[in-house]
């Protein structure tokens, strides 16, 4: 297998999955259990591939942009590509016996959660592969449609009117996003006759419409990320979706359109990219930092505190902009900066995923999720509590992990541009949600004979664990991704990792 | 020169900001859906007198392209969004969505995880 | 003489098409805003399925046939009957409660709108001279197989983006099923109910659907060289469809089928099937132009079953026995 054929098969291997669990409803979770694999196995050929032979490149239908589309592999695709696939694969696993169909005297029956949980599962996982491959901004639209629509029939998977109320609320900040997005994309392209992030790059006219462009997409994408002050709609909509889902949706959905701010203001319209825009951006981005923090301090649900985290940690994605973008990605500190939001991006997804596969698995054994019921947690499932707090350490920032070379390498960044300002936020940050993140630990250990308790299978609890472990590895051999990530990347300043 | 174009592009700019007014001032979660319906063709309007705009070599099929692409997408989007809010009705007999203070007080139970 | 009134004569187009258009943005104005702003939802979705026609026509004048079917079937049509339908629904469930917000409100959220529009408009009006892909796509029309452009754009050279929207009606269609109560799981698609079947409605649906059927194929088929295409042809059928459910000729499909699965899942799966046969050889969703007509009908002809079957199933909605009340 080529890296060519390997990069199609991770495009479009999501979408075999899907159509087959459509058709085949009760071999739902084995065919998803498959397909996991061998888009695995697919991406890691990738891998090798670009990290031998350098960026790879695939004009569909052979047709060169701006005609068609162009699909790429480089470094920090790579990074969203596998990120998406650690945490798709641990939760196809664990949700096999909660959405396993149901045998009633011997035969099994279809029942409806079971049945959807998997097309849509696959579906928002090739929702991902196809934005985090695109350098196509209408095509990414699409993707991002897609990821919205699956995203959103997760939350509501439940059948609570809760979840129901979460995916509404949820639907109007996307759909508004996505339309706001879209409007930016058309003025794009009448301004340059391209949709091709390298080639708007290449424009050599600016048209006003540029930046009203740029202020729309920003917009629409600010919206889908849930980034202060657009977060309402998170925190309900990830806690009140069962386990699997919220992991899905907390670890992965907020990083595509992320993912897709980055590529703009980096690679498609930097010299937009001025110090105001920049600086308003990180300035946002720290706003979410405290004020998710401070709200995930109030909780008393479990689910709602690694919600109201997930608001926070999206903030410490934004301080890429002020650190690395526009005037600054010529700076050798803008590579760690960058850098930084990758493997924040990506130490997050693992840890989120993580930590809300480990509050499904304590909801199973006691009942809820009420911090005040999980006292003696820890005595019972000692294995779930490690997976806990390893990846708290990651969203913490304590070494070793991967949270931690995010934050060291952004501190150090923040350090050499002289802007103490981050350096304030990120370390306020930190304790923050060492605060928010303590509070459901210090409960579980408490000393207290369980009533009744639910046994969980090990087998379950390895999975956050290793995701967890993942999380940490990240910080442990960090030197491995940080060059991978580096390879295609526009500007790249010589920085050195540390 | 008073174009085609320019008096529809005009026009999809203007319905978008009256589906922008109508989304915003809504309450009711069907004529939410309705204006996100408005604001998208407008926004296709927009799009398709922009490609419009060159009289030697006629409409540009791309944007046309994606306009079909577009409505097909709403469609889908306002299908599900309509859906919910059936459904949500049905769960609770509301039709507006609650103030937040109300979501954070129940909790989630195991047996609908 | 003769040359005035000939001079006469060609000033009369030039200025009847620019005040054409004008009244026609005027009315489509006029109907969006009693749309969004109607005080009863049945008005402003009846003024909605009105301004999608309006709009249907501006495609028209802007020459966009093809935007104009899917337009008027799609955007006014099908949208409309889903919001008409859910209207149905929530009267039959609750109250439609109505909106009390300040004054103050909506002229600040009405005056914002307003900037939002001026500030698009002034983006628009200081676009620099076009640079469109008109003369990019006439050069290659003959390599892609199609005469129509259009059909060109979405089947071949971004025919990726196609094959993904196909999937975002699936998508859209499985959390409409997902939406369903546990127990209607499976169960025939949209609300049960009894009601007695309209004399007309009745022989409608016996005249109407072979007639559709072949329209909507025929758009299918000259959609590769005229105005039409898969989803215009496959809206019609849905249309259809539709139409003898409604009245009561045909029990609405169930849920749980396979048949209605394989249906559905049938066009997108044909498509990716022709787009993965050649990369094997390193050739992604790329049609060999010897072969690219016959390969664009052949999955534009899936495509429509596929968009039929999910549009339809899409408008009835989830299984939905009659509400305990």
């Amino acid at each position: 297998m080529n890296g060519e054929l390997a990069l199609v098969l991770v495009a479009t291997l999501p979408l075999v999955g899907a159509l087959l669990t459509v058709l085949f409803g009760l071999r739902g979770g084995f065919i998803a259990l498959a397909v996991a694999a061998s888009i695995s196995i697919a991406l890691f050929v990738l891998i090798l591939d670009v990290a031998q032979g350098g960026v790879i490149e695939i004009a569909v239908g052979g047709w060169e942009a701006p005609l068609g589309i162009t699909l790429r592999a480089d470094g920090l695709a790579l990074a969203f590509l596998t990120m998406s696939a650690l945490v798709m694969v641990a939760v196809i696993l664990f949700a096999q016996g909660g959405f396993a169909p149901r045998t009633i005297a011997g035969k099994m029956v279809e029942k409806r959660a079971s049945y959807a949980f998997w097309p849509l599962a696959l579906l928002l996982w090739a929702a991902l592969n196809a934005i985090f491959l695109s350098r196509d901004l209408f095509n990414i639209y699409v993707g991002l449609e897609m990821l919205t629509l699956a995203a959103m029939a997760l939350v509501a998977i439940g059948g609570k009117a809760e979840s129901i109320a979460a995916a509404m609320r949820c639907m109007m900040f996307a759909l508004l996003g996505s339309l706001l997005y879209l409007l930016g994309v058309s003025l794009l392209y009448a301004a340059h006759g391209t949709l091709d992030i390298d080639q708007i790059f290449a424009r050599t006219t600016t048209a006003n419409a540029d930046f009203v462009a740029a202020g729309l997409i920003t917009a629409g994408l600010l919206l889908k990320t849930a980034l202060f002050p657009f977060h309402a709609w998170l925190p309900p909509a990830h806690s009140n979706a069962p386990a699997p889902a919220s992991a899905m949706l907390s670890a992965l959905v907020p990083k595509a359109s992320f993912y897709i701010l980055l590529r703009f203001w980096f690679e498609a319209v930097p010299d937009l990219a001025n110090q105001a825009v920049m600086w308003f951006l990180g300035g946002l981005g720290a706003l979410a930092i405290l004020f998710g923090s401070l709200m995930a301090l109030r909780q008393m649900r479990l689910k709602l505190i690694i919600a109201y985290s997930t608001v926070a940690q999206i903030g410490y994605l934004f301080l890429v902009f002020p650190l690395a973008g526009g005037d600054y990605s010529a700076q050798p500190w803008a590579t760690n900066a960058w850098s930084a939001a990758s493997f924040h991006a990506i130490s997050h997804g693992l840890a989120k995923a993580a930590m809300f596969l480990c509050a499904g698995l304590w909801i199973v054994a006691v009942g809820h999720d009420r911090l005040d019921g999980m006292k003696g947690l820890a005595q019972a499932m000692p294995m779930t509590t490690f997976a806990f707090v390893l990846a708290a350490m990651t969203l913490i920032g304590l070494p070793p992990s991967g949270g931690f070379t995010a934050k060291y390498l952004m501190l150090s960044a923040a350090f050499s541009a002289g802007d103490i300002i981050w350096v304030v936020i990120l370390v306020a940050g930190g304790l923050l949600s060492a605060a928010y993140l303590y509070r459901p630990i210090a409960f579980v250990f408490e000393r207290k004979a369980l009533q009744t308790t639910v046994f969980v299978s090990h087998r379950l609890q390895a999975i956050p664990l290793i995701l967890a472990l993942a999380a940490t590895l990240l910080g442990l051999a960090s030197n491995i991704p940080f060059e991978l990530l580096q390879i295609g990347r526009p500007f790249a300043s010589s920085g050195e990792m540390e | 020169m008073i174009t085609s174009a320019m008096i529809f592009g005009l026009c999809g700019a203007a319905v978008i900001g009256i589906g922008l007014y109508g989304f915003v001032i809504h309450r009711n979660l069907l004529r939410r859906v309705l204006a996100f319906n408005v604001i998208g063709s407008g926004i296709f309007l927009l799009f398709g007198a922009m490609g419009y705009r060159s009289p030697i070599l006629g409409a540009d099929p791309v944007p046309q392209a994606l306009i079909i692409t577009g409505i097909v997408v709403a469609l889908s989007a306002t299908a599900l969004a309509v859906a919910l809010v059936v459904a949500y009705a049905r769960a609770t007999g509301q039709s507006t969505l609650p103030e937040d203070g109300a979501e954070h007080k129940t909790e989630d139970k195991a047996d609908e995880r | 003489m003769k040359s005035e009134s000939v001079t006469q004569a060609k000033k009369q187009p030039d200025m009847i098409e620019p005040l054409f258009d004008l009244i026609l943005s005027a009315l489509i104005l006029a109907t969006a805003l009693a749309a969004v702003t109607g005080r009863q939802v049945f008005r402003s979705v009846i003024f909605f399925i009105v301004y999608g026609v309006l709009i249907a026509m501006a495609w028209l004048r802007l020459g966009a046939l093809d935007v104009a079917l899917v337009e008027a079937a799609i955007g006014a049509g099908l949208t409309g009957v889903l919001l008409l339908g859910a209207l149905g629904r929530l009267k039959h469930l609750g109250q439609i409660s109505a909106t009390s917000l300040s004054i103050w409100f909506r002229v600040a959220m009405a005056f914002s709108a307003a900037g939002v529009s001026l500030g698009i408009s002034w983006a628009f009006i200081t676009l620099p001279e076009p640079v469109g892909l008109q003369a990019a796509v006439n050069t290659q029309l003959t390599i892609a197989g199609v005469e129509n452009p259009v059909t060109a754009v979405l089947l071949n050279f971004r025919a990726w983006d196609t094959l993904l929207e196909s999937v975002v009606l699936l998508v859209a269609l499985i959390g409409v099923w997902s939406l369903a109560q546990n127990e209607d799981w499976g169960m025939r698609a949209g609300l049960t109910t009894h009601s007695p079947s309209d004399e007309v409605l009745t022989s409608f649906a016996q005249i109407l659907p072979p007639v559709g059927l072949l329209v909507g194929v025929y758009l299918v088929w000259a959609g590769s060289s005229q105005p039409g295409g898969a989803f215009q042809g496959g809206t019609v059928l849905a249309a259809m469809a539709l139409l003898i459910v409604m009245a009561g000729l045909m029990a609405p499909p169930r849920v749980g089928s396979t048949a209605v699965r394989l249906i559905v899942v049938l066009g997108p799966a044909v498509f990716l099937a022709v787009a993965l046969t050649g990369a094997l050889s390193g050739q992604f969703l790329t049609l060999p132009p010897a072969m690219a007509k016959a390969l664009i009908l052949g999955i534009e002809l899936f495509l429509m079953l596929s968009i039929a079957a999910t549009l339809m199933l899409l408008v009835l909605g989830p299984p939905e026995s009659k509400a305990k009340q």
